[in-house]
């Protein structure tokens, strides 16, 4: 694809997402803000994507090594994430 | 077989797949009975991306990130089940500044990939460097101040806004150099990037560090959305729907929660990241009017109005977290109930150091969630309410807010706890909130302070009352 073409597909899909996620998190209640924030955050931990394909990619060493640090760090933000979300969310009971 | 799964259209239909898992994971974060599975839903769709971009055939050697996996997976759930509930701000911060870094690394190794990067792309490295890096030594600095590594307190160096102005502007400069290469500096792309790197971890601390310990909710919140924007940025940089759906879903998610923050203390977020609040208030409230005297009151003399009590609200501040006060105070809460009075929980939504902190102490120590009330809903009820217990918590229940438009803060909602019969206030001593200002609450004529450890008062009670 054109490299214009797909920069403003991609920009069309970062606006929707933005507004998805206004409307998405709007709703969801204050006594939950904090499990919010470390899912979200956990979320974020989706560039590891991006690093698990520097790392093990075609590049120089340099770059996997750079790309190596980065899938270290995102997995212990994807995976330290979603387990103290579950920690928290598994502690609000209505009784 | 194994050739459809390695195409690209497989891969894509994945992400996608994994994005609508994403949306409906934070879906149904919107009730406390769905989240937790809400939460599982969300996993699974990072597990559905890490898997099927692990079987692209782009990826060719699989030794170094497989160690990096090991040893991330290893760190993140020795820190997630270690971690005390009441030291969660701290470790959000931590996480949100390794998601920022991860995004910089991702944007650093595709630069110095040799593969030729389109002008876009260099675009999206940029600006993912420069977020990126912002939030890495942002989160390290909110991290310092919320675990009291560093000094809690606003920390304005003398002429910081220049610096930061200039830094700023070198930044935007370096940034410009990257995306139409003059040459005028004559040194190489990557050296630059490299000052950039630089340049925008000087920023993230400049940034934070005179952003004071009662603002934490704001900065978390505000880091929590640069982490999702610096992951949308490096889709860019890897024309990635995935990291740009679900980085916006998070950067929109910190966004909401800043602006909330930012609400409930009556402040602009440029007050809050540059006023320096609590550094320099102390000119501003010569009110003069404070007038009675502060009433102490023995733990056996305040167990006698509970008992008597028909209907308990209690307000939990960052001091409950501080005692570890949360279990004496559902038990407390428990035997009141007993007695027949009516108790609930009042939480302001910047009570504590993170948006939501209280209701997740409350949660750990088993207080239902429907008794955990926000102030528009207790408030228009104040009048009826026999005791507040106030433990640990001070601006947001200062009635200068309402009452004297000399304050700092001023028009700020609180939880109007003077209007109550009578308000117990549970203190070490008779400091200063974070804010740094006075309270006058202390001295209306309905307050009575119980002086000493909150989980101690509280201890003290629950054992009356059991006697």
């Amino acid at each position: 694809m054109e490299s214009q073409a797909l920069l403003v597909l991609l920009l069309f899909v970062l606006v929707l997402s933005i507004f998805l996620g206004f409307e998405l998190i709007n709703k969801v209640p204050s006594t939950l803000h904090t499990p919010l924030m470390s899912g979200a955050n956990a979320i974020s931990g989706i560039t590891i994507v991006g690093a698990l394909l520097a790392s093990g990619g075609e590049g120089t060493f340099s770059s996997i090594l750079v790309g190596t640090f980065a899938v270290f760090f995102a997995s212990i933000n994807v995976v330290g994430g979603y387990l103290v979300t579950n920690r928290m969310l598994k502690m609000f009971k209505k009784k | 077989m194994i050739a459809f799964f390695q195409s690209s259209i497989f891969v894509n239909l994945a992400y996608i797949f994994a994005s609508i898992l994403f949306i409906f994971g934070l879906k149904m974060l919107s009730s406390p009975e769905t989240a937790q599975r809400g939460n599982l839903v969300s996993a699974s769709g990072m597990l559905i991306a890490i898997l099927v971009t692990l079987a692209q055939n782009e990826i060719i050697a699989y030794e170094y990130l497989l160690v990096a996996l090991i040893g991330g997976l290893f760190v993140g759930v020795l820190a997630a089940s270690l971690v005390k509930m009441t030291s969660m701000p701290e470790l959000v911060a931590l996480f949100n500044g390794f998601g920022g870094i991860a995004s910089l690394l991702v944007g650093v190794a595709e630069f110095i990939n040799p593969s030729s990067s389109t002008l876009i792309q260099i675009i999206a490295i940029s600006f993912t460097v420069l977020i990126g890096g912002i939030t890495f030594s942002g989160s390290l600095v909110a991290f310092g101040k919320l675990s009291e590594i560093i000094s809690g307190k606003p920390l304005i160096l003398f002429g910081q806004r220049f610096v930061l102005s200039a830094l700023i502007l070198i930044a935007l400069l370096l940034v410009l150099e990257l995306i139409i290469s003059t040459g005028l500096l004559n040194i190489s792309s990557q050296t630059i990037l490299f000052v950039l790197i630089g340049v925008t971890f000087i920023l993230g601390v400049l940034l934070t560090a005179p952003i004071g310990g009662a603002d934490m909710p704001v900065v978390i919140a505000l880091l929590n959305s640069y982490s999702g924007l610096a992951a949308s940025s490096a889709g860019f940089v890897i024309n990635n729907n995935v990291l740009i759906v679900a980085g916006a879903l998070v950067g929109a998610s910190g966004l909401i929660l800043t602006n909330i923050m930012c609400k409930a203390m009556n402040r602009s977020l440029s007050n809050v990241l540059f006023g320096g609040f609590g550094a320099a208030t102390s000119s501003s409230e010569k009110s003069g009017q404070i007038q009675g005297e502060v009433k102490p009151i023995t733990a056996e003399d305040a167990y006698l109005i509970l008992e008597a009590a028909n209907s308990v609200l209690v307000v939990p501040g960052y001091g409950m977290a501080v005692s570890q006060a949360q279990h004496v105070v559902r038990e407390l809460g428990e035997l009141l109930e007993d007695n027949g009075c009516e108790v609930k929980y009042a939480i302001h939504p910047v009570a504590g150091r993170m948006p939501g902190h209280m209701n997740v102490l409350l949660a750990e120590a088993n207080v239902s969630y429907d008794v955990l009330a926000e102030p528009d809903d207790v408030n228009p009820l104040m009048d009826t309410v026999d005791v507040c217990i106030v433990i640990g918590a001070n601006d947001v229940v200062n009635p200068d807010a309402r009452e004297n438009e000399g304050s700092p803060i001023y028009g700020m909602p609180v939880i109007e706890v003077d209007r109550a019969k009578t308000v117990f206030i549970l203190k070490r001593s008779m400091a200063a909130g974070f804010a740094g200002i006075d309270n006058p609450l202390f001295l209306k004529e309905n307050s009575r302070m119980l002086f000493g450890d909150a989980k101690e008062s509280i201890s003290t009670l629950v054992s009356e009352f059991k006697t």
